[in-house]
């Protein structure tokens, strides 16, 4: 074998990410990190230099989930690192696939408490679906090839690799030809034939059938086999909110989310199925209610690529444990085999039933008053942007409404922490994406608790002109904890009052964005028109009604069809 | 239910952290775990005990399917398995008792291996419950302390929780 000349550690790095195609790296350098960013400096990998590091790992987050590429952030180690923390956490309940490198102190010094140093590698070890601190340059290169095979396979998630620094200087060899070969880690595409071929049985021979689609959609590219299914035999599709968009929501046959804040109807359809086949989704508390008593005639058939979700939450009758897509081609062709005029319209009488679910118990807020609507300003934003926008969104009464009123047509359109429900999450992960997608419109639904947590980034938005729009829709409250508080603990509300707001017109300006101020109904349409018009970043501040809340609602442990539909003040 | 888990795991640093912490994380209760090389230097056998039932033993194994260091998991069905623990006892001794303790642990097949005026230390290999009786018995004349491995397991037969090769 030739003898490879020896180059730095740093060198092996950005080689290796060039290798995995990275075009965008979000981070923050720092003491442990400057070797790798003095490579950085003259590689064409373009890198955004963020104000927080969470919202460093929010951008790559973002990025991963609007192009289903691996997402790759930087920072330096200590303060640095742990910041990542609540970035990687949401990351991985969602299934994003993530690759953080982290500075760390020279591997000699690594458990002496020094200056800068945190066992991150240690932190992280439940919130990772894998994590490396590496320990001699040599090894560098195979850790990096199968930290993005990690991140990327399978069921999807961040793996996070430690740097030292004089591993980052250290010097070794290139090798052009690595493979990876981890006898741990074979993920399974191909679903059982056998238990494909029950799956189709039972779906001919179920009379209330019905869909739950979740991020798993997504993630494996399955949404045209979704609605092949679903047509075929007009079976009717509920998504979670980590697979809103995989089935079209103008559909006929959509239903809309499901679970806590779902429509009536879809929540309505489950509890009366007696079959479900849930496709990508892990059955979480939000979508099932209680899940002792959730769906209790339905069999249910369970298609996802993580075996260990299978049985986790509910019961499950018939697991298939692969890829969606794959598994959904291998369905769709059965099903077509199999498929005669006498059962072509076994569901005629369900899908009449769940129209008329339908249309007793539409979604609902009171569109005549005068008072400026939450709900109204996500119905305007719908029918102005024709449902087209890329839509993110931070975490609370403003994601729900989103969610509900925001129609999707396609996957990864709505762009959503779901899993981890963090706060301060839509903002940065809005410059990831409108990054990944620089001809798109990409709009951050905001509430004024949530953007304060990750404002900062203004500045990265505007310093590199990242179109990304802002709508605050603001209300003054941490408000989906005041819901609670004022239907479950008297309206006694700690600490939901935020009492002091900055002028977010204001705020924008001083960053030399744009910002708009509505008050009145009458001028949310021009706010609109006129963000979408300005070539830039622009806040709206939507002053909306103070204590509107959320519904229909499903309260927390109870069962889906225990709905509060109405507000009954 | 008691359940015997047998695992191939990577002989890397960090491997049971990350295994240990995820019994932790999960809430996975652990009666022993005891670990140590194979045949192969690069693969550690972990053989670990937990209480719980048929579903939380599923997912304690897919769950730990999930770690990229493991590579292979089994459930040893008890009655399939030859499952052997040590334990060191250090009981008291005196004059009248000595005799006594020496002819129960030749009873139980023991070793002694450690002799002062005033303690014996007393080594047992066997199934648990042969450990338990003769530990009970020994507490009669009082243990001083007393450590043991937890327990490792085989399948009986042909039955092997090996690697499979590729091809």
């Amino acid at each position: 074998m030739s003898k490879n000349k020896k180059v730095k550690g740093t060198k092996i790095i950005v080689d290796s990410l060039k290798d995995e195609k990275v075009e965008y790296i979000f981070g923050i350098p720092g003491g442990s990190i400057i070797p790798l960013y003095d490579e950085y400096y003259d590689s064409d990998i373009k890198h955004i230099l963020m104000r927080h590091e969470q919202a460093a790992a929010h951008a790559a987050d973002g990025y991963a989930r609007a192009t289903g590429k691996t997402g790759v952030c930087t920072t330096t180690s200590g303060p640095g690192a742990t910041n990542l923390v609540t970035g990687i956490a949401t990351a991985y309940m969602d299934s994003v696939p993530l690759v953080a490198l982290t500075g760390q102190v020279e591997t000699i010094s690594i458990g002496n408490d020094a200056f800068q140093e945190a066992d991150i590698t240690g932190i992280t070890l439940s919130i990772t679906k894998h994590n490396y601190l590496v320990k001699d340059v040599d090894e560098l290169q195979r850790i990096i090839k199968e930290a993005f095979y990690i991140a990327s396979t399978g069921r999807p998630g961040p793996v996070l690799i430690d740097l030292p620094k004089d591993v980052q200087t250290g010097e070794t060899e290139y090798d052009p030809n690595i493979t990876v070969n981890l006898r741990g880690y074979k993920p399974t595409y191909k679903g059982h034939p056998v238990q494909i071929k029950k799956a189709a049985d039972m779906i001919l021979n179920a009379e209330r059938a019905i869909i739950i689609a979740g991020g798993g959609v997504t993630i494996s590219g399955a949404n045209k086999e979704l609605i092949n299914l679903s047509e075929l035999l007009n079976i009717p599709v509920a998504t979670t909110i980590m697979g809103k968009g995989t089935f079209p929501e103008d559909h006929p046959l959509s239903l809309g989310i499901l679970g806590m804040h779902g429509t009536t109807y879809a929540n309505y359809s489950v509890s009366d199925s007696d079959l479900i086949l849930a496709i990508g989704t892990r059955f979480s508390d939000r979508v099932t209610g209680d899940a002792s008593r959730f769906a209790p005639d339905a069999k249910i058939i369970h298609i996802d690529i993580d075996p260990a979700e299978i049985g986790k939450n509910v019961r499950v009758d018939l697991p298939i444990v692969g890829d969606s897509k794959n598994i959904l081609n291998s369905l769709l062709s059965i099903l077509k085999t199999k498929i005669s005029n006498e059962n072509k319209g076994r569901y005629k009488k369900w899908i009449e039933k769940v129209s008329t679910w339908k249309m007793e118990h539409p979604l609902h807020f009171n569109e005549k008053t005068d008072t400026l609507k939450p709900q109204y300003v996500i119905k305007r934003l719908y029918e102005i942007t024709k449902g087209n926008a890329i839509i993110v969104t931070e975490v609370g009464q403003h994601q729900m409404w989103t969610a509900q009123y925001y129609l999707c047509k396609n996957p990864r359109q709505f762009i959503s922490s779901g899993g981890l429900g963090t706060m301060g999450y839509g903002f940065p992960a809005s410059i990831g994406v409108k990054i990944a997608l620089p001809n798109s419109l990409v709009f951050d639904v905001a509430g004024d608790g949530s953007f304060q947590m990750n404002c900062q980034e203004l500045a990265t938005a505007v310093q590199n002109n990242i179109d990304v729009k802002v709508a605050i829709i603001n209300n003054g409250y941490l408000g989906m904890v005041r819901q609670w508080q004022e239907l479950f603990y008297n309206r006694r509300y700690s600490n939901t009052r935020l009492g002091y707001l900055p002028d977010f017109v204001k705020f924008a300006e001083s960053y030399n964005a744009k910002g708009i101020r509505v008050t009145k109904k009458s001028e949310v349409d021009d706010a609109i028109q006129e963000a979408i018009r300005y070539d830039g970043p622009v806040l709206i501040d939507f002053r909306v009604e103070e204590e509107e809340n959320v519904f229909p609602m499903v309260p927390a442990g109870k069962t889906l069809t225990n709905i509060i539909e109405v507000d009954k003040r | 239910m008691r359940h015997v888990l047998a695992a191939l795991v990577e002989n890397k640093p960090g491997t049971l952290a990350r295994i240990l912490n995820l019994f932790r994380r999960r809430g996975f209760n652990i009666e022993s775990a005891a670990v140590g090389e194979t045949d192969d230097p690069g693969i550690s056998r972990l053989t670990i005990v937990v209480n719980g039932d048929n579903n939380v033993v599923e997912q304690v194994i897919k769950q730990l399917n999930k770690l990229i260091e493991v590579i292979k998991i089994s459930n040893l069905s008890q009655d399939r398995m030859v499952g052997r623990e040590l334990a060191m006892i250090k009981v008291a001794v005196d004059k009248e008792s000595l005799s006594e303790i020496i002819g129960l642990s030749e009873i139980f097949r023991t070793k002694i291996i450690d002799v002062s005026t005033r303690s014996l230390i007393i080594e047992i290999t066997g199934d648990e419950d042969k450990v338990n009786a003769f530990v009970d018995i020994m507490r009669r004349f009082g243990i001083k302390e007393m450590a043991r491995t937890g327990l490792v397991a085989l399948a009986r037969g042909q039955k092997a929780t090996e690697i499979e090769r590729e091809d």
